[in-house]
């Protein structure tokens, strides 16, 4: 029977936030030409406003209860992918915060970038919202294809350059891989659909090597996707590379992007050969935090130690993934979420220190900053502190519960292993803090301030340190809404 | 069987202790003057040391229970509690934390002049989170507040410290850290080994298995070794203590190393009591390497608050070696002695300070012969003195002849070395004061120093009255800790003979 066109649009109403942002980008690419250079900030806001348009949108399926799967159950519209969605919008907003000055100073405003950042996060809440591993990957690719530019668009830098290819070269390959497993797991369960392949694995073989391989390829491939080592040799480059704010919002959209599917791939669909993936987790995640973390200590760019943070950021969350169950699951939601908002933060610091002609990447460029600039320097010790996870922020509340879950599965050695990572983290974050109070200014600089860049500053303390001292509500927001995953 | 008994005094005492200098810190946010910020920050420390009276006046000494209690759901999910008392190990504790930030406050008033405000916000911050490891009764509330605390204390030290402040706070920071981190381990297992509560006085009534508790009762130990400090986990300290500024070393001396000896009073004794036993007979036994050792060190010292340094790793060397001799005499002394080396290591720290902001050298050698010149310090050097080596009518015999009692029960032999460390201490303290005070002026600056102003007059009295108080009446710190300190032995050895499979006990305590 042929629909009317008022009922086909009804029936859109789970995907409604996937499209305004959507549209808004477009919209974006169409105003862009119409937008005098000197006003193209202005599209920046319009796409902040879509965002938050979006987020309202999404606020008010959860309370219409709307939920289930759709489209001939390739998108699911569940608590869980609600949950991460508002996550990408925080880490939009502020990364589309984070850029407008920085765009004019690099001499990179232009309209597409914003364009590109609305694409990459509709990527991203397919990813979430993904009931199949076709419409997974086309939730994937097209958040890395924008990523992708985004990593290049300064296109007159060569370090930009750089940045692009390599890691559409590494991403490429690492897509590659992952269709092969996923072509794996088809041949053997005979759907791409995500529920079929968990009920195909409850009643298969579960010692098959070809499930095996097919688990491992998609490991290796989110492994990549999510900064895990030894998939992580993109990392340093690409982050140093991008531009600031892009790699301000690569370190946390696509991030937590990819630990979504992680969780809803082997949680949930994979669930049933836990006791295998959780093995391998624990070792990627000790490697991983291993890695991060030592490298990090020898950095003298603030990018490249920051990549290095995020790599050891994604080891702590994957030994959530190695917990598994509901809290672990609870648990890795909660920390992308706190990681997301002080990474960015962080990051909104260091884009402070970017001027015409001053770069403002080396280590030593925070000299003093404690004394030329006590507010900035102040964020920055906030951000810092939190991320190496000492109490009251709210990195200590994310890894407690990481360790807590872990501890509650029986890993102690992971937990024993991922503390003492992290207090060998406290030695590079602590350099930084150095440099800003115990050195004396090497030159007097006006940092650059603009009331984006205060308002995204503004709204990541204001979380670190909230979720810091009163967890309860996100904590219990994220339990709330791995129920029906788990 | 503890028992929190709320509090009846109609304000919050306990949460007006950590969270006026909270208040304080913010409201200094807002000044920019540095003048008004010292005023305030006094002011601020001082309402703390008022509410100190109501805190000892209202204590009821006659029960071991955990008094003052407050008790308010925090993070439910993981069923976690903003619960907070303090006993009569605890209660000493704080009053003592609130007088040595005063004090701190007030000798820092000339000595620093860059960026008062943030040092101001870092000492009350401190003061708070100090406050809050003594009174939190939850594992996951003290956790936080041991952490936190190493903020502001860091960047004391790298801020305000002396020249070499960069590595010295580092050190501190990492070597706390490391400690903490493993201990937060054994909280979680702790948690989930119970059936998921942090609740402390819950946690004392469970029994735990004793492959369990050996485990956890080591990584407690990581944490509280590095803090005392133990040998041979007390390398950061002499770099501490020599590069923090006078308030640094005075806060690190008098109260922060104490949490260390104090977690084992509050957590490791009582939940892991077989564990304790078992583990008596190697930390009696580093106890007294550390009496020995921080002694010899000390001798060799030239460097003024090295050398005070290292006589506070000897003098935590006797606290321990009282706490785990795990009888009344051991545990009363060691407390006492805790209280008393805050009294005198503070005093003496703060002796240190006055002296270096007027001459700017801590090399013992640039001194002598000063009594002649500056007759109030030499005199208040010389009752320091003889506190810290533990003459008769100071508070320090008090402290340290209790402590051999226990010792000498537990058994003959520690008692026996440690004595050997009090002479040691004879020997480098007055050492020390002989080549300070004592000859001819060698040195030609310091003929026309100063006497201590009436600053510091007023900063140095109440630790000298206390220095005779508590020597001269001993019984005006052990009726406020008894009751608490019997109840603590008499659980511990209840509760490890309850255990069925007691193995062999090392170390059989003797006494009662």
């Amino acid at each position: 029977m042929p629909q009317s066109l008022p009922e086909f649009i009804k029936q859109l109403a789970p995907i409604y936030p996937e499209f305004l942002v959507i549209g808004v980008a477009l919209a974006i690419l169409v105003l862009d030409l119409f937008t005098d250079r000197k006003y193209k900030a202005v599209l920046g806001w319009f796409g902040l406003a879509g965002v938050i348009c979006s987020a309202v949108l999404t606020v008010q399926l959860m309370e219409g209860g709307l939920q289930g799967a759709f489209f001939g159950n390739t998108f699911l519209l569940d608590p869980f992918a609600n949950y991460f969605k508002l996550v990408f919008y925080v880490s939009c907003g502020l990364g589309i915060l984070v850029s407008l000055k920085y765009l004019e100073i690099e001499d990179i405003n232009r309209g597409e970038y914003y364009a590109l950042m609305l694409f990459a996060t509709s990527g991203m809440m397919l990813m979430a919202s993904a009931g199949d591993l076709i419409s997974l990957y086309l939730g994937l690719e097209l958040m890395a294809l924008s990523v992708y530019v985004l990593a290049g668009f300064m296109r007159r830098d060569s370090r930009s350059n750089e940045a692009g290819i390599k890691y559409l070269l590494l991403g490429a390959f690492s897509s590659g891989i992952m269709l092969y497993g996923m072509s794996l797991l088809y041949g053997l369960a005979g759907t791409t659909n995500l529920n079929g392949i968990l009920s195909f694995l409850k009643g298969a073989d579960l010692g098959n090597p070809v499930l095996f391989l097919a688990m491992v390829m998609l490991m290796v491939s989110f492994g990549f996707k999510v900064a895990a080592a030894p998939f992580h040799m993109w990392v340093p480059d690409v982050y140093e590379g991008a531009p600031t704010s892009v790699t301000a919002f690569m370190s946390a959209g696509p991030k937590v992007a990819g630990f979504a599917v992680l969780l809803r791939v082997f949680l949930h669909a994979l669930g049933p050969i836990h006791a295998d993936t959780s093995m391998l987790f624990s070792l990627l995640a000790v490697l991983t935090m291993a890695v991060g973390n030592i490298m990090a200590i020898s950095q003298t760019n603030i990018k490249r130690m920051l990549a290095y943070s995020s790599i050891a950021h994604a080891g702590y969350a994957l030994v959530g993934l190695a917990a598994g169950g509901p809290d672990g699951a609870a648990s890795v939601m909660l920390y992308v979420l706190i990681y997301a908002v002080m990474n960015m933060g962080a990051f909104g610091v260091v884009i402070m220190l970017r001027k015409a002609g001053v770069r403002g990447e080396e280590i030593t460029d925070f000299a003093g900053l404690g004394k030329t600039n006590k507010t900035a320097a102040f964020l920055m010790l906030i951000f810092l502190f939190s991320l190496t996870g000492i109490p009251p922020m709210a990195g200590f509340m994310g890894k407690f519960y990481i360790f807590k879950s872990a501890v509650q599965a029986g890993l102690v050695w992971l937990a024993v292993a991922g503390v003492l990572f992290s207090a060998v983290s406290a030695y590079f974050y602590l350099r930084v803090i150095m440099q800003m109070y115990m050195y004396e200014p090497k030159q007097e600089f006006a940092l650059v301030q603009s009331p984006a860049l205060a308002l995204a500053l503004a709204v990541s303390v204001t979380a670190v340190i909230v979720i810091g001292i009163y967890p309860t509500a996100v904590l219990e927001f994220a339990r709330a809404s791995i129920t029906g995953l788990l | 069987m503890l028992e929190l008994i709320p509090n009846q005094l109609g304000f919050p005492l306990l949460s007006l202790l950590i969270f006026v200098p909270v208040a304080g810190g913010m409201l200094l946010l807002a000044v920019r003057d540095a003048r008004a910020a010292r005023w305030i920050a006094l002011l601020f420390s001082l309402f703390e040391v008022a509410l100190c009276i109501p805190l000892l006046t209202e204590f009821n000494r006659a029960v071991p229970h955990m008094q003052f209690g407050e008790s308010v759901a925090w993070i439910k999910d993981w069923n976690i509690h903003y619960r907070i008392g303090v006993d009569g190990i605890s209660v000493l504790f704080v009053a003592l934390t609130a007088l040595l930030t005063t004090i701190s406050i007030l000798v820092s008033w000339t000595a620093i002049q860059d960026r008062v405000r943030e040092f101001m916000i870092a000492m009350l911050l401190l003061e708070a989170g100090m406050i809050g490891v003594f009174v939190a009764l939850d594992l996951f509330l003290f956790y936080i507040f041991w952490e936190a605390m190493l903020i502001p204390m860091y960047l004391l030290i790298g801020i305000w410290g002396g020249p070499n402040r960069l590595y010295a706070a580092i050190k501190f920071f990492l070597y706390t850290l490391v400690g903490s981190v493993l201990m937060l381990v054994a909280i979680l297992a702790v948690y989930f080994t119970a059936g998921g509560t942090f609740d402390v006085l819950a946690l004392m009534n469970h029994q735990f298995g004793r492959t369990f508790q050996l485990w956890a009762f080591a990584a407690f130990f990581a944490a509280f070794a590095v803090k005392v400090p133990m040998f041979p986990f007390h390398t950061w300290l002499p770099d501490a203590h020599v590069e923090a500024p006078t308030a640094g070393s005075i806060i690190l001396a008098g109260i922060l190393i104490k949490m260390g000896a104090y977690g084992f009073l509050r957590f490791s004794l009582p939940l892991f009591p077989d564990a304790a036993i078992a583990w008596t007979p190697a930390i009696m036994v580093l106890s007294v390497v550390a009496v020995i050792y921080g002694a010899y060190m000390a001798f060799a010292q030239t460097d003024f608050k090295k050398l005070i340094a290292y006589s506070s790793v000897s003098h935590m060397g006797f606290v321990t070696l009282g706490i785990f001799a795990l009888n009344s005499q051991g545990v009363e002394g060691g407390l006492l002695q805790m209280i008393n080396h805050g009294i005198s290591t503070g005093a003496l720290f703060l002796a240190v300070g006055v002296i270096y902001e007027r001459t700017h050298t801590r090399m013992i050698a640039d001194y002598g012969g000063i009594a002649a010149k500056v007759p109030v310090y030499a005199t208040f050097l010389m009752i320091i003195t003889l506190s810290s080596i533990g003459l008769p009518g100071t508070n320090g015999f008090i402290g340290e002849f209790s402590i051999l009692l226990g010792a000498f029960q537990y058994k003959a032999v520690y008692a026996v070395i440690a004595s050997i460390g009090i002479i040691l201490g004879a020997g480098y303290m007055l050492w020390l004061y002989q080549r300070v005070a004592f000859g001819t002026v060698t040195n030609p600056h310091n003929e026309h120093l100063q006497d201590m102003n009436l600053r510091e007059v007023v900063a140095a009295l109440p630790l000298v009255v206390l220095v005779f108080w508590i020597g001269l009446y001993p019984n005006a710190a052990f009726s406020i800790m008894h009751a608490s300190t019997e109840n603590l032995i008499r659980h511990v050895h209840a509760k490890s003979q309850a255990l069925p499979a007691a193995a062999p006990v090392v170390g059989t305590v003797t006494g009662n």
